[in-house]
């Protein structure tokens, strides 16, 4: 799939907001560039000067470790000059807008912004009022583009094809951007897409997707090639979405009694940050077998790399 | 002022059951002398200058039910003359404005002041609105009684709903002995916590929160059911989905109350909001198509029985955030009738079921006398070119805020003239 050589070279879209924007040819052009980071990043010497005297921006409104980190190292290896804004300490505390930070960053000539916001469509809004390029790593509930991307690097690279996988994702989905990107594109490349979650953690209409929907985690995973689990975030209890961390263990944490109804080579993925012996039993995730939990967060470099050269060139 | 004639004009005034081609003569005092078919060039002394209307139409000044008003309080989003002036370009000459300002309309004292700046600052018609609740906080009961007798029109918390039943039950006992109005927006908030937008598709898609239809459905049922024992005078402000319809027919049959709906829910749907479109980020919120649908079958068979602009006007800055921290809200008075027209325009109504909507049945749940043009009253109506097409621009806007819900819409049907009192107070230009 992804060692297929694509025609058209040049990407459709001037910002990377979600996966819904793209095409299956884009899909492609990242993933077949991504390819080639992978070694790159397994090497000495990885740096590359393909992206210097180009600025990137850094602005994430919410933590976050892996995709923050994981797109500074992206750019640095590229050779861009990265900044990354913690906006604990930044004017935004003190009550500005969005647009007004956009506008201010804006002055300064970036060539890329990668932004992280609580709000959906904030990167939406953001890519209306700049000049430069705008890269997605996550707004609100909606997507999550890059993490379904190197999600979808990291089936391929194992099982060397999407393209009619049962591929099932579990767990809080209602509030989980990685997994309405990873619906997106996992529809795009033809895998048959499983949904399981209890009923309060289901989105609405989200069978509309064209998908398949489960409130039993057992019948969800039957004959699953991959398992993707979803992070489980602690205030769910107080509102009442779930009873206890113990009955969402035993009926959607991720056991080796249930994983027995996926088949025998099924792999376990996560985006991580993971809670243990919550959404999945502490040894499974750590099976060099099963899980390719780590293989992700590599994965995740090189995807960053190829979005970064693709969108800023 | 002068005696005024207009000749051939397409007189629609519902509650007078008057639809026919004739003219309205208007006194020296500003009040209706003669109107209809009777009124025309044989009969006019012939030394008197008369205006031929070539066929444009006449309605009573529209009634709208909720307005929002930013006085006091919130002068930068509307004030009284900016109101006013939006309202007549738009042919509305009666407006009933909710309470919702800073501080809240929930004592005589802020009454007193509301009413002086009305009349100084405006030229229309302004019905006040009081709070159910004081500083809209649905804990303690207003002073229905005194607000009443210092000229409030009617009770409601304008963008809040009275959740607690038990106080529901004590506002319409309350309400029942003073014989006021009161006008609740139905929407539970538990159901409804954090909710943008209508639950489905395009709030999964989006990945905003979502607000489920029966969130209106069950503040619905629940207050008809506390109406079977008390019966108050009653009404919904906007209802949005189909699903409320079906509980207000089955229990029209047997209870009196009624209801209305946005131009916004009538005109639009959830598909609309596109791309985070803030200015649509509405209360109720835009369901979908089929619901759309059966709102307009609603006034057809006389279901629902007003229109409201829903006039909510919010700067610019209250706009250009995200969707989740944007107001709610649209700014809609001055478009109210011609995008009302556009459900005649496109054979969804017949014109007199959209003008009664505006005018008489308003103003007949509000027990006073505008929304007519019945001989000896103030001579409040419009003139309207029915097919005239113009198109929604924001810089064209005549209120303060140009949060349009419809930027860019084609309309067909633009007022040209609105009169107050006899008064030519509007004109297009």
């Amino acid at each position: 799939m992804a060692t297929k050589i694509t025609k058209a070279v040049k990407i459709s879209q001037k910002h990377l907001l979600g996966i819904q924007d793209l095409s299956i040819n884009d899909v492609h052009i990242i993933l077949n560039e991504s390819q080639k980071f992978i070694k790159l990043n397994q090497s000495k010497n990885k740096k590359l000067d393909i992206l210097r005297g180009k600025t990137q921006i850094n602005l994430f409104f919410e933590p976050s470790t892996r995709t923050q980190s994981s797109f500074e190292l992206a750019g640095k290896r590229l050779g861009a000059d990265v900044m990354s804004i913690n906006v604990n300490n930044s004017s935004i505390k003190k009550g500005e807008t969005l647009i007004d930070t956009a506008m201010t960053l804006n002055a300064m000539h970036p060539d890329i912004i990668v932004i992280r916001h609580q709000d959906s469509g904030a990167c939406n809004l953001l890519s209306q009022k700049v000049n430069c390029t705008v890269l997605n790593a996550g707004d609100g509930r909606r997507e999550h583009p890059t993490q379904a991307l190197l999600d979808a690097l990291t089936i391929i690279n194992r099982k060397k094809k999407i393209e009619g996988l049962r591929i099932a994702i579990c767990g809080d989905v209602l509030h989980s951007r990685v997994a309405r990107s990873n619906i997106y594109l996992l529809n795009m490349l033809g895998a048959e897409v499983n949904i399981i979650a209890p009923t309060n953690l289901m989105p609405k209409e989200i069978e509309k997707f064209g998908v398949n929907t489960f409130t039993d985690m057992n019948k969800g995973l039957k004959d699953c090639d991959i398992v993707m689990m979803l992070r489980l975030q602690n205030e769910r209890m107080s509102n009442s979405f779930l009873s206890s961390n113990r009955e969402y263990y035993e009926y959607y944490g991720l056991t080796p009694d249930k994983l027995d109804h996926a088949k025998p080579d099924a792999l376990i993925m996560h985006p991580g940050p993971m809670n243990r012996g919550i959404e999945i039993d502490t040894k499974l995730a750590d099976d060099i077998n099963k899980s390719v939990i780590k293989e992700q967060v590599e994965l995740g470099v090189a995807v960053r790399m190829a979005c970064l050269k693709i969108f800023c060139e | 002022m002068k005696k005024q004639y207009f000749i051939n004009g397409n007189i629609i005034d519902p509650y007078n059951s008057l639809n026919e081609n004739g003219g309205l003569i208007i006194d020296e005092n500003g009040k209706i002398e003669a109107i209809g078919k009777k009124v025309n060039t044989n009969n006019l002394p012939t030394r008197e200058k008369t205006i031929d209307l070539k066929g444009k139409y006449i309605f009573p000044g529209l009634v709208d039910m909720r307005v929002f008003v930013g006085e006091p309080g919130y002068e930068y989003k509307e004030n009284f003359k900016t109101l006013s002036g939006a309202a007549l370009s738009g042919g509305v000459t009666s407006v009933v404005t909710m309470p919702n300002t800073d501080p809240v309309i929930d004592n005589v004292s802020i009454v007193d002041f509301l009413k002086r700046r009305g009349r100084d600052k405006s030229k229309i018609n302004i019905f006040p609105c009081a709070a159910l609740t004081r500083n809209i906080e649905g804990n303690n009961m207003t002073e229905f009684g005194l607000l009443q007798s210092r000229g409030i029109i009617a009770f409601t918390d304008g963008i809040k709903t009275i959740q607690n039943t038990r106080l529901m039950s004590r506002i319409m006992n309350s309400a029942y002995d003073f014989g006021c109005l009161i006008m609740q927006h139905a929407e539970d908030y538990e159901l409804a916590q954090n909710g943008m937008i209508n639950s489905g598709i395009i709030a999964t898609k989006l990945g905003l929160a979502g607000i489920p239809d029966i969130a209106e459905r069950i503040i619905i049922e629940r207050d008809l059911t506390l109406l079977e024992k008390i019966k108050c005078r009653y009404h919904i402000s906007q209802l949005s989905s189909q699903k409320s319809i079906e509980v207000i027919e089955q229990r029209k049959e047997n209870l009196s109350f009624s209801c209305g709906v946005s131009i916004n829910n009538l005109s639009l749907n959830e598909n609309d909001i596109g791309d985070f479109r803030t200015f649509l980020k509405l209360s109720p919120p835009l369901r979908k198509e089929e619901d759309r649908v059966a709102l307009v079958q609603g006034l057809r068979d006389k279901t629902i029985d007003v229109i409201v602009s829903d006039h909510k006007p919010e700067d610019e800055e209250s706009k250009r955030l995200t969707f989740a921290q944007a107001a709610t809200g649209a700014s809609g008075i001055e478009t109210l009738l011609s995008l009302s027209l556009e459900l005649y325009h496109n054979q969804s109504l017949k014109l007199e079921t959209i003008i009664q909507a505006l005018t008489s049945n308003p103003a007949k749940i509000l027990k006073i006398n505008k929304g007519n043009l019945s001989i000896g009253n103030d001579a409040d109506f419009c003139i309207v070119d029915l097919n005239k097409p113009w198109i929604v621009k924001k810089e064209n806007m005549v209120s303060k805020s140009k949060n349009t819900s419809i930027e860019g819409k084609k309309l067909q049907g633009k007022v040209t003239n609105t009169f107050v009192r006899g008064e030519e107070l509007f004109e297009l230009k």
